[in-house]
């Protein structure tokens, strides 16, 4: 199979692109793919090694010899809380606000697992507003017993755990600041 | 308390006191923190930064709680840009925070090995700067002023992903602790580079002082940990802990062997750094740095008496070419500052000679 650019060289690389919902697909030499990929990338610095990650995971990785690169596009999603877009993080190698890690979750995760090695934290949690996610972790964990205890129609039991998740939840509402 | 933290060079991290003082200058430990629902620096408007900077300000200069270290405010754009490059030059606030001073603060506390930095790359930087290998005298101290910030402020924390920070490469801890240490002798026996290149599949970074490129200034490298999230405070505290000591029994054995084999050149190069320094009449930043880690090595082989540490510490501050310019009252043109630096250096490494007390600086602290 040669190139669907230049028709020349073998084709290499195969690229599944989709614009406005509609998909092609292009079987390209190693050369058209790069070049191809140099226009789609302009936005992107290399040296910079987060751009880098960023962009990989926006799918504009450097071609290889049998890379598949799978391209979306589509109106560029925003952060609901501070408006940046996911193009505009990769430029400059941050977010915009706490609330793009949550908006831009998965991303987010898997270029953590690049730069990290781990997507999760196992280090200090807040007094105060981790206070109230180990109370939730708390309640989380009495609901599934009670459910349990309920099943068994164990009702002398699961009043005590409902009386505990009351308890808790009454702390969860308080104001902050204890 | 203003005046000294502009006037002196000499600050908490340049005692050379605390552990392994010889090869370990000083131990920091910095924590990322971002406020809920506000924008990272990067894309805060002026206006919303000012108000930040208030917003920390209250919380814990304001708060008139008596048990706690005080802490002193610094409005960066108040300060002239000459006192704003004292304070990168004592290692005390980046470059960046510097350069862009609108909407930004400082927040320290008086011997200055606490530090609060508002709006550099993230909300909040908490500092810990202190002298020797102390890494965890120095988190302890970071993570109780991020327990009395945390009191009053409300934290960017994620179950999973722990502290949220502005780039992904602070999230979980937004840990980042380091060593500067002094490693003449692995440089002389070729194995600095080896040594050091082996700590990147470790984990660790290594930079030079001043770090451009892989020579370090004055045999200085600044080590700290990479990663930031999936590992606890501890965990990454005591990996750099252990990789630290390893290098120190490398740069020890480097040391010895320099000693038992090439003695007298030993010697030579370290009287000539002295002779030099001494003598000299102009000083680059650059020969000052590299000869300074000769007396240095010299100090700590008790070759060279009447210099203590903390005077070698200060001079790497002091021959900054923004401290000069403070001392001497004006702007100099890089000739002046030469002849400056020259005449400073001649003065702080004689005065041990003579007699035991400094001018200008406070240095009766050489016992803890
Ligand atoms: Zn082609
Ligand atoms: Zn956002």
């Amino acid at each position: 199979m040669y190139c669907d650019e230049c028709k020349k060289k073998p084709a290499a690389v195969h690229i599944t692109q989709i614009i406005n919902g509609e998909k092609s697909e292009r079987n390209l030499c190693e050369d058209c793919a790069r070049l191809t990929h140099k226009e789609l990338s302009m936005a992107f610095d290399d040296n910079f090694p987060i751009n880098k990650f960023l962009a990989g995971l926006l799918g504009y990785e450097t071609p290889t010899a049998d890379a598949a690169l799978n391209l979306a596009f589509g109106e560029p999603e925003k952060c609901e809380n501070c408006g940046v877009t996911y193009q505009q993080i990769s430029q400059i190698g941050r977010l915009g606000c706490d609330q793009c890690y949550e908006h831009f979750h998965d991303k987010v995760e898997q270029l953590l697992r690049r730069v990290q090695g781990s997507a999760r934290h196992t280090g200090k949690v807040p007094q105060r507003t981790g206070g109230a996610i180990r109370r939730q972790r708390e309640i989380q964990g009495l609901r599934a017993q009670l459910q349990r205890l309920v099943a068994k129609e164990e009702f002398e039991a699961a009043a005590k755990v409902r009386d505990q998740i009351r308890e808790l939840e009454k702390v969860v509402e308080m104001p902050s600041g204890e | 308390m203003t005046e000294a933290l502009f006037n002196q060079a000499i600050t908490k991290w340049m005692e050379g006191t605390g552990q392994e003082s010889t090869y370990v200058i000083s131990s920091r430990v910095r924590l990322a923190r971002n406020l809920q629902g506000m924008p990272f620096p990067h894309a805060l408007s002026t206006p919303l930064a000012n108000d930040l900077v208030q917003q920390v300000k209250t919380a814990v200069v304001d708060d008139n709680d008596t048990t706690t270290e005080p802490l002193y405010f610094i409005d960066l754009k108040k300060i002239a840009p000459l006192d704003r490059g004292i304070l990168v030059d004592k290692h005390l606030i980046s470059p960046q925070h510097a350069e862009e001073a609108d909407g930004r603060g400082l927040l320290i506390s008086a011997d200055e090995s606490i530090a609060i930095l508002i709006n550099e790359e993230d909300h909040l930087r908490v500092q810990s700067l202190l002298p020797g290998l102390q890494l965890d005298a120095a988190w302890q101290r970071a993570s109780s002023v991020d327990d009395r910030l945390e009191a009053k402020l409300d934290f960017a924390f994620n179950e999973r992903l722990g502290y949220l920070t502005a780039c992904p490469t602070n999230v979980g801890t937004g840990l980042r602790a380091s060593v500067m240490m002094h490693l003449p002798a692995l440089v002389l026996t070729n194995q600095a580079s080896r040594q050091l290149n082996s700590l990147a599949q470790l984990g660790m970074t290594v930079r030079g002082l001043h770090g451009e490129g892989s020579e370090a200034t004055g045999h200085l490298f600044q080590i700290s940990n990479q990663v930031t999230l999936g590992r606890s405070e501890e965990e990454i505290i005591s990996n750099l802990a252990v990789v630290t000591r390893q290098l120190i029994d490398q740069e020890r054995l480097a040391r010895h062997m320099l000693q038992k084999e090439t003695q007298m050149q030993l010697e030579d190069r370290i009287f000539r750094a002295y002779g030099l320094l001494t003598s000299a009449r102009i000083l680059s930043s650059q020969e000052a740095m590299s000869q300074l880690s000769y007396v240095r090595m010299g100090v700590d082989l008790g070759l060279i008496p009447d210099v203590a540490p903390a005077v070698l510490n200060e001079m790497l501050v002091l021959t900054r070419p923004a401290f000069l310019q403070k001392a001497a009252g004006r702007e100099m043109n890089p000739l002046e500052r030469d002849i400056q630096r020259a005449t400073l250096m001649r003065a702080r490494l004689l005065q041990g000679k003579h007699t035991n007390t400094h001018t200008g600086g406070c240095c009766h602290h050489h016992e803890e």
